[in-house]
């Protein structure tokens, strides 16, 4: 931890993601993957981590017109974000569900929303918040903390 | 770990201290410092895409050389299966491997019948395989080395063998030491490499203790000497055979060689060490697991590609394979069963775990480490993003990591260097315009009167 001073180290990244940019998702995750080897994190969390980025940021790419996704890192752990505007989700239990996916036959040829993107995240997350509005946009956070027994509401 | 040996070396004689080798080393592992460039050894995987891209010639691969024969009593050379297409097209197999007696050596054992062998165990391996997938080839010691830094998560899917270099020396001296009645230290096994990543791979084994290998020889030092003696078969009139390796073992000298002689289901083959990090990069995502296995080979086109091979790749590639059309069909040499035999004895399964190595990590404390990252990320911005090279790190990125790490200043920035210069004159040119009131004009504004108010 850091000694006497109240500063507390943070990185914060920041990308933006097009409609249909899915080449956006995986160039995220490696780069936050690099970021995190940097800073030290352990390969499995590290894993974690890079599926949640790369699955969020895939969503947007899919369903929203534009958004943005955004990496916060601190000595407790990391919180990724992803707001975008586009056709939000209806129902949110039901996209929550493996297999259960609204993306397009041309999206799917491509190989992509096979409908495993929201419950992987959450799988992957110690902490996972979701709130959409239809036609409007959807937000997304997850949290990882580093270390293992920490979960919701220990922190702080 | 003892010290890490490396292959790949710099001729400082004939390094201009260019940028060239520095932004397309794969590992960022080269820097220029004092006009030459330096290696840092403990990131250098030997993948040898310097040595492709110096214009001096100044990166080269440090082998071993046929002096070295003298120290054992009988010699072997195992020559890669990339070998045989160095050589023009009318040229035959037995021909070369008979000419390795005239540069000394006693036998000559081909890599490629160890290459079967391997594949038959790795097929085996993937038959009964439940683990996460895809299986990655063991093969290519440079992709090994490119995953401990920056794929470790990815070493457990490795399958676990010996290098069919491995193998081939430890069959070839068994079976020399068994007929002629040598112990097995007086016989030397030489591989005939055409990189300098199995250089280091004998010195530093990854996944064995001890290199049954004696000595690795690059390509390129007996090339000449092969070529003098290619005619000594046909001037000796000797009608032994000496070609073992069918096409199944063959083919590994290219890319896709290696996958068609493990026949899994369903197998992909990636060569050149950017694509193979792409293609890592996407399998570290969790894509590609549908795939049974996956060949990776750090040199474009696979071994034929080889930093120490003679021939272009291409053409090397071709004359491999018009050999394997006319020499390839032989019957092979072990029978399925006694491949299966030598499988269940698990002799060439590996028995060493290939560790990550951590050395991208900035700091051991994640506080501490995030602090420096964050420093880094303020340095990144501050620089120019141009990437030129000028200051001897690959990239802006990479200079402001050697900043943190204090192996470099923020002033090595050429960019930087001359914002600085600039405001300094301006600096000077203010200083110049001020005039002491001595010497001013100053009638009007420094009226004694004024003064004293």
């Amino acid at each position: 931890m850091v000694d006497s001073l109240t500063y507390t180290p943070q990185i914060t990244l920041e990308f933006e993601i097009g409609e249909k940019d899915f080449f956006v998702a995986g160039e995220c995750a490696s780069r936050v993957k690099k970021t995190l080897q940097q800073i030290g994190l352990k390969q499995d969390v590290i894993k974690r981590i890079a599926i949640i980025i790369y699955e969020a940021a895939m969503n947007v790419a899919i369903h929203a017109t534009s958004g943005k996704v955004t990496v916060h890192v601190d000595p407790d752990g990391i919180t990724i974000t992803t707001q975008d505007i586009g056709a939000g989700i209806e129902d949110i239990d039901l996209a929550m569900k493996e297999g259960y996916s609204t993306a397009t036959y041309e999206i799917r040829e491509m190989g992509f929303g096979a409908g495993m993107g929201l419950s992987n995240i959450k799988q992957c997350s110690d902490n996972f918040y979701l709130e959409s509005k239809v036609r409007v946009g959807t937000k997304l956070e997850a949290k990882v903390f580093f270390k293992d027994q920490k979960k919701a509401g220990e922190d702080t | 770990m003892n010290t890490y040996f490396h292959s790949v070396t710099l001729d400082t004689e004939k390094c201009k201290g260019c940028t060239n080798c520095i932004k397309r080393c794969p590992v960022e592992a080269i820097r220029v410092r004092d006009g030459k460039a330096v290696i840092v050894e403990e990131r250098c995987i030997d993948c040898g895409e310097c040595i492709r891209e110096c214009p001096n010639h100044a990166k080269v691969a440090v082998t071993d050389t046929l002096e070295k024969l003298s120290e054992y009593y009988y010699n072997i050379a195992l020559p890669a299966p990339s070998f045989f297409g160095q050589f023009k097209e009318q040229v035959n197999i037995e021909d070369v491997l008979a000419a390795f007696a005239g540069i000394g050596f006693d036998e000559v054992f081909e890599v490629a019948l160890a290459a079967e062998i391997v594949g038959h165990a790795v097929h085996e391996y993937l038959a009964q395989y439940k683990g996460k997938r895809p299986v990655f080839s063991s093969a290519c010691p440079a992709v090994l080395r490119l995953m401990q830094i920056k794929y470790p998560e990815l070493l457990e899917q490795v399958a676990p063998f010996l290098t069919p270099m491995e193998v081939a020396a430890r069959l070839a001296k068994e079976d020399a030491a068994r007929r002629i009645g040598v112990p097995i230290e007086e016989i030397g096994a030489f591989f005939i490499s055409p990189c300098p990543a199995k250089v280091t791979e004998m010195r530093n084994p990854m996944t064995t203790k001890d290199s049954a290998v004696n000595g690795v020889i690059g390509v390129n030092l007996i090339y000449k000497d092969i070529i003098k003696h290619l005619g000594d078969r046909n001037l000796s009139g000797a009608t032994e055979n000496l070609q073992r390796a069918t096409r199944l073992g063959m083919a590994w000298g290219y890319i896709t060689g290696e996958s068609h002689n493990i026949a899994a289901a369903t197998t992909l083959a990636v060569s050149g060490i950017h694509n193979v990090i792409s293609l890592l990069e996407e399998i570290e995502r969790g894509e590609l697991k549908d795939v049974d296995f996956v060949e990776l080979q750090a040199c474009t086109g696979g071994c034929v590609g080889g930093p120490l091979n003679i021939q272009n790749l291409f053409v090397g590639r071709i004359r491999l394979r018009d050999l394997i059309k006319r020499f390839g069909g032989r019957e092979r040499y072990f029978t399925e069963e006694e491949l299966s035999g030598i499988c269940r004895d698990n002799r060439f399964v590996a028995t060493e775990p290939i560790e990550p190595r951590a050395i991208m990590t900035l700091d051991e404390d994640v506080s501490r480490a995030l602090m420096k990252m964050e420093r880094l990320d303020q340095i990144t911005n501050e620089l120019p993003g141009l990437d030129c090279g000028a200051c001897g790190s690959p990239n802006c990125r990479a200079l402001a990591e050697d900043i943190i790490r204090g192996i470099a200043y923020e002033s090595d920035c050429v960019i930087k260097l001359r914002e600085k210069v600039k405001i300094l004159a301006e600096e000077i040119l203010d200083l110049a315009r001020i005039i002491p009131p001595s010497m001013s004009d100053g009638s009007k504004k420094n009226e004694p009167g004024n003064d004293q108010r």
